[in-house]
C-alpha cells in the first residue's frame, strides 16, 4: 500500500511516538545484553559453580572466593523484614485513606506520603545510621544497631508509600455496588471493609506488596549504611548481613576491569535483575487478573 | 504495521549506539583542551581532605591552574589513571603488579611520588577500659579467633569488629600488614566510609575500628585511640607524628601520588608544591606526617 508523499509529516510523528514508547523496552534489552556480555566469561573461568558457596571474599591474599549465598540470604532477610514492617502500615493506611478518611484528611495525608516516597535514599540511610541504629540498639539491648533488622525497618519505611498508594487505588476501584449490597444487608462499616472491600481488592493489594518488595530488594544506599555489610549466611535478624545491592555498590568502583571479581559482580547484578523482574511480572499478572474480575 | 515497527526498532538501536559513540569521542577530544589549566586528582578517600587542602592553597598562589579533587578509593583512582581519566591518582597503597601490567598495556607508565605518611589508629569507645593491643591480638580479633574482649584482657563482652569496605586502600593495607595477608572474618562489619566507623565507635561501647590518624585525632575525646605493641613483649606505641615518622609505630604507611610518567606542566607544579615547605606544613596541619 503506497503512501502519498504528502503524508511524510504524519509518518514522522508516528516514528517519534514509536521511539518514545519503545525506549524502555530497548533500554531493558540493552541492559540485559550488556550484563550478560560482561558476566559471560565467568562461565568458562572460574566457572559458575564457584558462585555456589557461602564465602564471599573478593579481596584476598589467600584465595578469592565468590560464593553468593551470604549475599542472597542477606537480601532475602532484609526484604522479608521490610515486608513484615511495611505491609500492616501500608495496607491499613490505604484502607483508612480510601474508606474511612474524610476528603480533607486525605488531602492532608497524601502529600506527606508522596513526600516520604521522594526522600533520597542516602538521606534515609543517614537517618538510619544516626537515629534508627542507636534506637534499635537501645530497644533490644544489642551491642550495635548495625544489623539486618535496622536495615529492614528502614527499607520498610521506604516501601510504605508504594504499598499504600497502589493498595489505595485497588481499594478505590472496588465497585460501589459491593459495599452498598453489604450495607443494605445490615453489615456495619467495619464488617463491610474487612469482609467485602479488602477481600475484593486483595489481588491489587498483593500486587502492591510485590511492587513494594521490588523497591526494597533493589534499594542500595540506605541498606548499605545500616546493615553492617558482613558477608555471612544468616537468617537471624540481629546479625549483620550484606545485601546484593550493597555489594555491587561498594565493590564496583574498586574492582579491576575484566577480573573474576568484576564478572562475579555482574552475576550478582543478573540475579538481582531477575529477582526484581519476577516480582514485577507476578505483580502484573495478579493485577491483570484483578482487572478482568471487575 | 508490525514490519514497520521492527524496522523502526532496529533503526533506533543503531541510532542509540551512534549517540553513545559520538558522546565518548566528544568527551575525549574535549579533555585535551582543558588539560592546560585543569589538574584532576582522584583516588584515596583517606587523602581527599589532605589533597583538597593542598589544592586550595595551591590555587591561591596559582590562579591560572584549577585543581579538582575527588575520592572513591585508591583502587578507583588507579583505575582512573589506567583509563586516562585523571592526571594524578592519590593512593594510600602501592600499585599492584596486575594494575601496573594493565596500565602498561594501555601505554601508561605509573610513576610513584611519596607525598606524606599516614598512621592507622585503632579506635574504641572511650568507655572501653582497654589501653593497648598487640599486633597479634589485633590480627586475631579481625580474623575472628577472638570474639570477646576478655580474651585480650578486657571485660567479658562481645567484640563488634568494624572495617572499611574492600575498595578502600586502608582495608588492603590493614589486611597485608596487620592480618599478615589472612582473610578478614566473615562477621567483620564493612562500613562504607571512615565517618561511619567513627560514628559506630562513638555509639557502640564494645566496638573496635581502624581509621587514619588524621580522622582519629579529629574525632577527639569521642573515641579512644589504643596503643599498639609490635610484639607481645614490646612497649605500646601511640600513633604520634614522631612514632609514625621513625617507624616505631607499626601500622603506618606512605601516601602516594601516581602520574603517567614523571609529572609535567601544571601537574608538576602541583606535586612540587605538595612536597615543598608550604605543602608539608599542610600535611602536619591535617593530621598526617610530613615526608620531608
Amino acid at each position: 500500500m503506497p503512501r502519498p508523499r504528502a503524508k511524510w509529516m504524519e509518518r514522522c510523528v508516528e516514528v517519534t511516538l514509536v521511539v518514545a514508547a519503545s525506549t524502555s523496552i530497548i533500554l531493558v534489552g540493552l541492559i540485559f545484553l550488556f550484563l550478560f556480555r560482561e558476566a559471560a566469561p565467568f562461565v568458562q573461568h572460574p566457572g559458575l559453580s564457584s558462585l555456589m558457596g557461602d564465602r564471599w571474599i573478593p579481596v584476598s591474599f589467600q584465595k578469592e572466593q565468590f560464593g553468593i549465598y551470604p549475599l542472597v540470604a542477606g537480601s532475602i532477610l532484609v526484604t522479608a523484614i521490610a515486608t513484615v514492617v511495611a505491609v500492616p502500615f501500608g495496607v491499613i493506611g490505604a484502607v483508612y485513606l480510601s474508606e474511612v478518611a474524610r476528603p480533607a484528611e486525605t488531602e492532608t495525608l497524601k502529600p506527606f506520603i508522596e513526600l516520604l516516597a521522594g526522600i533520597p535514599s542516602v538521606v534515609i540511610g543517614f537517618f538510619g545510621l544516626v537515629v534508627l541504629a542507636p534506637l534499635v540498639k537501645a530497644a533490644f539491648g544489642l551491642e550495635t544497631g548495625l544489623n539486618a533488622f535496622t536495615g529492614g525497618l528502614l527499607l520498610g519505611l521506604m516501601a510504605i508509600p508504594t504499598i499504600m498508594s497502589v493498595s489505595e487505588d485497588a481499594l478505590r476501584s472496588v465497585p460501589a455496588s459491593y459495599k452498598q449490597a453489604s450495607l443494605a444487608l445490615g453489615g456495619n462499616q467495619i464488617q463491610t471493609i474487612w469482609r467485602i472491600t479488602v477481600p475484593a481488592a486483595l489481588p491489587g493489594i498483593v500486587a502492591a506488596v510485590m511492587l513494594g518488595m521490588g523497591r526494597v530488594i533493589g534499594e542500595t544506599m540506605a541498606v548499605m549504611m545500616v546493615t553492617g555489610n558482613a558477608a555471612q549466611t544468616t537468617f537471624k535478624p540481629f546479625e549483620s548481613v550484606r545485601t546484593m545491592t550493597a555489594t555491587i555498590a561498594a565493590e564496583m568502583g574498586e574492582v579491576p576491569f575484566g577480573s573474576d571479581h568484576y564478572r562475579a559482580l555482574f552475576w550478582v547484578g543478573i540475579i538481582l535483575l531477575v529477582a526484581t523482574l519476577l516480582l514485577n511480572i507476578v505483580a502484573q499478572r495478579v493485577l491483570k487478573r484483578y482487572s478482568v474480575r471487575q | 504495521m508490525r514490519k514497520v515497527t521492527i524496522r523502526t526498532l532496529t533503526a533506533i538501536s543503531i541510532g542509540l549506539f551512534g549517540m553513545v559513540a559520538t558522546c565518548s569521542l566528544a568527551a575525549c577530544s574535549g579533555k585535551k583542551g582543558n588539560e592546560v589549566t585543569v589538574v584532576t586528582v582522584k583516588g584515596s578517600d583517606t587523602m581527599v581532605h589532605l589533597v583538597s587542602m593542598w589544592a586550595e592553597a595551591f590555587m591561591k598562589s596559582h590562579p591560572d591552574v584549577e585543581v579538582s579533587t575527588t575520592g572513591g578509593g585508591s583502587g578507583t583512582g588507579i583505575a582512573a589513571l589506567i583509563n586516562g581519566t585523571t592526571d594524578i591518582c592519590a593512593s594510600s597503597r602501592d600499585i599492584k603488579d596486575t594494575e601496573r601490567a594493565q596500565a602498561e598495556q594501555k601505554g601508561i607508565t605509573p610513576v610513584e611520588t611519596m607525598v606524606a605518611r599516614d598512621g592507622i589508629a585503632i579506635v574504641v569507645n572511650p568507655r572501653n577500659p582497654l589501653q593497648e593491643l598487640s599486633l597479634d591480638q589485633l590480627r586475631k580479633i579481625y580474623t575472628g579467633v577472638y570474639t570477646r574482649w576478655s580474651q585480650v584482657g578486657g571485660p567479658n563482652e562481645p567484640i563488634t569488629v568494624l572495617s572499611r569496605e574492600s575498595s578502600s586502600g586502608t582495608y588492603v593495607f590493614f589486611q597485608e600488614h596487620v592480618l599478615n595477608k589472612e582473610d578478614f572474618a566473615q562477621t567483620v562489619r564493612l562500613m562504607p566510609a571512615t565517618s561511619a566507623i567513627i560514628q559506630s565507635v562513638v555509639f557502640d561501647r564494645w566496638s573496635i575500628g581502624y581509621v587514619g590518624i588524621g580522622y582519629a585525632h579529629e574525632a577527639g575525646p569521642q573515641v579512644k585511640i589504643l596503643g599498639v605493641k609490635a610484639t607481645e613483649a614490646g612497649a605500646a606505641v601511640m600513633p604520634t607524628e614522631a612514632a609514625v615518622h621513625s617507624g616505631e609505630y607499626s601500622i603506618a604507611r606512605p601516601l602516594f601520588f601516581y602520574t603517567n610518567g614523571a609529572p609535567t606542566g601544571a601537574a608538576k607544579q602541583f606535586v612540587d608544591f605538595c612536597l615543598g615547605p608550604d605543602g608539608q606544613k599542610i600535611v602536619r596541619e591535617t593530621g598526617y606526617v610530613p615526608v620531608q
